[in-house]
């Protein structure tokens, strides 16, 4: 491996780990503070490639506009579909047991893809990079780096530092982290827990499916593709440990170097490399690389 | 044996002993695959119901002893069954030995997550390596006979099936209630006080596991030889999955439950997907069947299992559901 090929490889390894912990850290979060296993959290990501590929043109249409005005309605629509799902769905969830959450969501896994089959049907999609995206930045005689993908990056960068302020920084991330540690503390000093645990929902499918929107050029567009998301998200959240989204971020990366660079090196094995990693880490720290609230 | 579980195994016996002389092949081959999914779901109820650790990657030993028996019979003329199964049920048996030695150090959400990680190792072993055969599987070309009789037609098929099913329901009718089975009972409602008055709870949970693994095995090798042919989705999360709500949609902390809810999932997916009912709609069978898992979290949380108690506090108000309710906890 020469060092173009380590520094391409170390970029997508990059942007694969960023696009990952968007979605694992909206699981981590309603895992840690509600205490609710969403498996359905694969499926706003799919949810947000397909808005992605359906509202795109309609935007342009309508708005002469590209990327950023689709990117903006689509979290919009991801916001309000998240917070309908919270109020009719996952509200139940908060008193029940963990199997009757896999329960559930299991079944709005089925629903959702159904209901995307119906809609959109069962083709693979491609969805067009933007014109002013659209270039390469020349590394060597024979080699390239799409700008699309360093974009990709910089927005998931540009979210995670937004959504480390915000829960650092602000008055609703301090109800946050003060809802995952103690939820009966926060309810009889007067938050408003119903309404609190909606928001991050909605804030958690919203993420998802940004990641879904921005992910669609690269990674186009088809049926299912939430699933392996969601289990390489649920891997991210118990290595970082629950609840952690200092964790889930630094799991993210490592879980895109050790893919990455496991497809490059070690092609036959690349598939476990990432559950022996996983195994490994649990077996050395059985509850994650950092606990929540730590 | 209390009265419900007698009568519910007379009925048991008595339908699916009359199956293959009333019904028409389909059905029989129908039963055969649910009976196979119950031998499945009873070897997962062992761990979740009755010990009380959640397993996300029981597919593996089922896709073991499936690959197991298609593997193992492959140069073989006249493969038997005496020597095929127990090796089929041993291999699953110690991978699941491998797998809870390690992953029983942790607990929780941690464990369901590490057995769903050695599942998947086990699936891309089977996907990416050359034992497996890729994507596409094998085919399983010759079925195993008990030394001259012949089990190949779909109705000697049904009565292996069924006998492995009835000795699976013995044996872990056996084991939940010896001593054994209390202690698996006691670790799921605390295992601190079973450690404290002197249980070594960690091998007793790894006995568990071995257990329903080598029963998941035996399912896997009647899945196997069933279809004669195997593919890597049988060790797929989705199948650990199915299972996973196979159980809850019964109900559980019943071995009948788990035998329900095999059926009942199968007679939903059936229904869901008839197209004398659902016309052009049953191409979408899994809209109605995650609509219906849905309302059976909303309005069963016992799950089908629970149904007699429930309609029976509804109607009557009984003082007794309370105190059933009561010993089910504990038990």
């Amino acid at each position: 491996m020469d060092l173009s090929t380590f520094f391409i490889q170390t970029l997508n390894a990059v942007q694969y780990g960023l696009l990952l912990f968007l979605v694992a850290a909206g699981l981590t979060l309603i895992f840690g503070i509600m205490g609710v296993i969403n498996l359905a959290h694969g499926s706003f990501y799919m949810m947000g490639s397909y808005l992605a590929f359906a509202i795109s043109p309609v935007v342009s249409e309508s708005f002469g506009g590209g990327l950023i005005s689709t990117l903006i309605i689509g979290v919009l629509i991801a916001i309000v579909i998240g917070y309908i799902l919270e109020w009719l769905f996952y509200s139940y969830l908060y008193e029940r047991d963990h199997l009757q959450q896999v329960l559930m969501t299991y079944g709005l896994i089925l629903v959702i893809e159904e209901i995307r089959s119906i809609l959109v049907g069962d083709d693979v999609h491609g969805v067009p990079i933007p014109q002013w995206l659209s270039a390469s930045i020349q590394l060597s005689d024979v080699m390239t780096y799409p700008v699309y993908r360093l974009f990709i990056s910089g927005v998931c960068i540009l979210l995670a530092i937004a959504m480390f302020l915000i829960l650092s920084k602000t008055k609703l991330g301090m109800m946050i982290r003060a809802g995952s540690v103690n939820r009966e503390m926060i309810q009889s000093l007067g938050v408003n827990i119903k309404f609190l645990y909606r928001i991050v929902f909605a804030m958690g499918i919203a993420i998802a499916a940004l990641a879904g929107m921005v992910a669609a050029p690269v990674s186009s567009v088809y049926p299912g593709m939430g699933q392996g998301v969601l289990i390489i998200c649920f891997v991210i959240v118990v290595i970082g440990g629950i609840g952690s989204i200092k964790g889930a971020f630094i799991a993210s990366l490592l879980i895109g170097f050790i893919d990455t660079f496991g497809k490059v090196l070690l092609p036959e094995v690349a598939g476990v490399l990432v559950y022996i990693f996983m195994a490994m880490i649990l077996l050395w720290k059985p509850s994650g690389l950092f606990k929540a609230g730590s | 044996m209390k009265k419900s579980q007698i009568i519910f195994l007379t009925f048991l016996m008595l339908g699916l002993i009359a199956l293959p002389f009333l019904g028409s092949e389909y059905a029989i081959d129908w039963m055969t695959k649910t009976m196979i999914y119950g031998i499945f779901a009873l070897s997962l109820e062992l761990l979740v119901g009755t010990t009380g650790l959640v397993c996300f990657g029981q597919a593996a030993f089922f896709g073991i002893g499936a690959y197991a028996v298609v593997k193992l019979s492959a140069d073989i003329d006249n493969p038997q069954v005496m020597y095929l199964l127990p090796i089929s049920i041993l291999l699953a048996g110690v991978y699941a030995l491998f797998v809870g030695a390690l992953s029983l150090r942790t607990k929780g959400v941690y464990f369901i997550m590490v057995t769903l990680a050695f599942a998947q190792m086990a699936y891309y072993v089977i996907h990416d390596t050359p034992i497996g055969g890729g994507t596409d599987g094998i085919y399983l070309y010759n079925k195993p006979a008990f030394f001259n009789i012949p089990i190949s037609s779909s109705f000697e098929f049904y009565i292996f099936t069924l006998i492995c099913l009835l000795l699976v329901f013995g044996v872990l009718g056996l084991i939940t209630h010896s001593r054994f089975g209390r202690a698996l009972s006691g670790i799921r409602i605390n295992e601190l006080r079973m450690r404290a008055i002197g249980f070594e709870t960690y091998n007793y949970k790894l006995a568990a596991f071995v257990i329903s693994g080598m029963i998941a095995g035996l399912s896997g090798y009647l899945f196997a030889v069933k279809d004669g042919f195997v593919n890597p989705e049988l060790l797929s999360w989705h199948l650990s999955g199915a299972v996973l709500i196979m159980i809850i949609l019964g109900g559980l902390g019943h071995l009948r439950g788990a035998f329900i809810g095999a059926f009942a999932f199968a007679l939903l997916e059936e229904f869901f997907r008839s197209e004398v009912i659902f016309g052009a709609y049953s191409k979408y069978w899994h809209l109605g069947l995650g609509l219906t898992i849905i309302l059976c979290v909303a309005f069963l949380p016992r799950g089908l299992f629970g149904i007699p108690a429930l309609l029976q506090n509804k109607l009557i108000g009984s003082k007794k559901d309370s105190q059933v309710l009561q010993n089910e906890e504990g038990l």
